[in-house]
């Protein structure tokens, strides 16, 4: 079986937190107590959706030394492929869902003197859990979190209440924004900066950063990609020897799976590399989406990223 | 002509580049030597505007030509141990943007390169270029002293007298190469030393 390993979870409680934004608690379903994990990592929950299964990312928020329990946030995405609307309307308190093995892809450098946060609406989730992580150690710590309105702000009492010092709000409505020029202009030597919110904002902070003369390996973001929906296509499978039909609403990952393939994956998002699969044959044109693949890699025409990108043409054979 | 390519070895030994010009609020040169010709080479007056120079000369007479492109600010000093205070001060003071430019020696660059490490830079990040002298700073695995300037393979380590073999195998955190003891198995033992890439 792909990914990373399963543990049955129990949902202990349900906490809305605003008109987007829900809280939910796991608890194993056999007592027992969770891995502990690295600020930064998220689960995959598994969403048992009719006949459809949808197996999606979110960060982990909680404590990572908390082995009783995990949280994870999420925010209802009504343009969204369905999976928080099921999650806001489906899951029930005592419901019991599989969830994966926390995986981390967005870690703290641990050699930084100091961690400069930027957030953006829900990506300020898996700050919450490095923000844990760094207090145990006394780490040297700033939020920036940039929101709607005081009432979408989630967390944010919690935050300015335990440190005043570190955490910084801006909110749109109130025309507040964050002074990126002015913020990382004279940070100390060996400042890591990471950020995780909408694209737009990880471009920002990515290429304002770099023209400051940051060094690539300070930066940091997280980006989770949902799978977009596109034109329908077919695919062969040189080795299961399949050929199978990617719908219009499902990614390539997806429709492997609901065939029976077993393909590998992490985290489903187009930024891990898990599920990186060679292109035996094509005829038409990739959408190649994730972040994994360099420039050079995507026009090769010899890779592709299955649980986000697609294709549009006439042949697609792939070496799975 | 002071560059010198090395011949490809084992993955341990450092590779240097070429300095390029990068964007960036300040910008901290250090060099010894023929290391001076790659600043030369790479400085633009806009970079020098707010550009600090540290600079051993090793006897070399490039230092009236350093000054003359007019760093913001220039040092001068007699060996890296008398500007080692300086090199610390500097880096403790500095924020992000600061680029980092290593010329010379490899000694030199090694030793300032974990100077800028500790200080927080990623060692992916800071720019080398190796000039002049090919002498390695050797460690003795055995008695751990290090001695400098070495030239020649196998030589006798400068603390303990032992007879080392010149290894490829480098360490960032001692910013040396590794000495090893070539006659431990049949001592007296020791072949002619030659230089190190003859």
């Amino acid at each position: 079986m792909s990914g990373a390993e399963k543990i049955a979870v129990k949902v202990t409680d349900i906490v809305p937190l605003n008109e987007l934004v829900t809280r939910f608690k796991f608890e194993r379903v056999d007592g027992g107590l969770l891995p502990t994990f690295s600020g930064g990592a998220h689960t995959v929950v598994e969403l048992r959706d009719g006949a459809i299964t949808r197996l999606n990312p979110y960060s982990l928020m909680s404590d990572p030394m908390d082995q009783r329990a995990y949280t994870i946030s999420v925010r209802r995405d009504d343009a969204g492929r369905g999976g928080s609307l099921f999650m806001h309307n489906n899951v029930r308190l005592g419901d019991e869902l599989t969830i994966s093995y926390p995986v981390n892809l967005f870690s703290l450098d641990l050699r930084a003197k100091k961690h400069l946060f930027i957030a953006g609406g829900i990506g300020i989730t898996p700050f919450l859990a490095q923000i844990k992580q760094l207090e145990l150690f006394n780490g040297n710590w700033e939020l920036h979190y940039s929101c709607r309105s005081p009432d979408l702000g989630s967390y944010v009492d919690e935050l300015t209440g335990r440190h005043p010092n570190e955490a910084h709000i801006y909110y749109d409505d109130q025309k507040q924004a964050i002074d990126l020029v002015r913020l990382l202009d004279g940070q100390p030597l060996g400042t890591h900066v990471y950020v995780c919110g909408p694209k737009g904002m990880i471009d920002w902070v990515r290429a304002t950063a770099a023209a400051e003369g940051w060094p690539r390996e300070a930066i940091h973001y997280e980006e989770f990609l949902a799978p977009k929906p596109g034109k329908p296509f077919e695919v062969k499978l040189a080795v299961s020897n399949k050929v199978i039909h990617v719908g219009e609403d499902e990614s390539l990952l997806e429709a492997m799976e609901r065939e029976g393939v077993d393909a590998p994956y992490l985290c489903r998002g187009g930024a891990c590399g898990q599920c990186e699969t060679d292109v035996i044959d094509y005829a038409g044109k990739f959408i190649h989406r994730d972040h994994w693949l360099d420039e050079a890699e995507h026009s090769s025409g010899k890779k592709i990223m299955p649980c986000v990108s697609r294709f549009e043409g006439k042949t697609l054979v792939l070496d799975r | 002509m002071s560059k010198f390519t090395f011949p490809k070895t084992i993955l341990s030994r450092p590779v240097y580049g070429t300095l390029e010009p990068r964007t960036g609020a300040a910008h901290l040169f250090i060099a010894d030597a023929e290391g001076a010709e790659a600043i030369l080479d790479v400085a633009t007056p806009d970079m020098m505007a707010r550009a600090h120079i540290i600079f051993i000369a090793k006897g070399t007479d490039y230092e009236g030509a350093l000054k003359a492109l007019s760093p913001a600010i220039f040092y001068a000093g007699p060996t890296y141990s008398a500007a080692e205070p300086r090199i610390h001060k500097t880096l403790g003071d500095a924020k992000m943007g600061l680029q980092v430019y290593l010329a010379g020696t490899e000694g030199l660059m090694g030793q300032a390169m974990q100077a800028a490490t500790l200080a927080g830079i990623p060692h992916t990040a800071i720019q080398t270029e190796h000039r002049g002298s090919t002498a390695r700073r050797m460690q003795c695995v055995h008695c751990k002293g290090i001695t400098e300037d070495v030239e020649v393979d196998p030589f006798q380590c400068s603390h303990c007298g032992l007879h080392l073999f010149v290894r490829d195998h480098y360490s960032r955190r001692l910013a040396a190469y590794q000495g090893v003891c070539i006659d431990a198995e049949d001592p007296g033992n020791v072949p002619p030393s030659k230089g190190i890439y003859q």
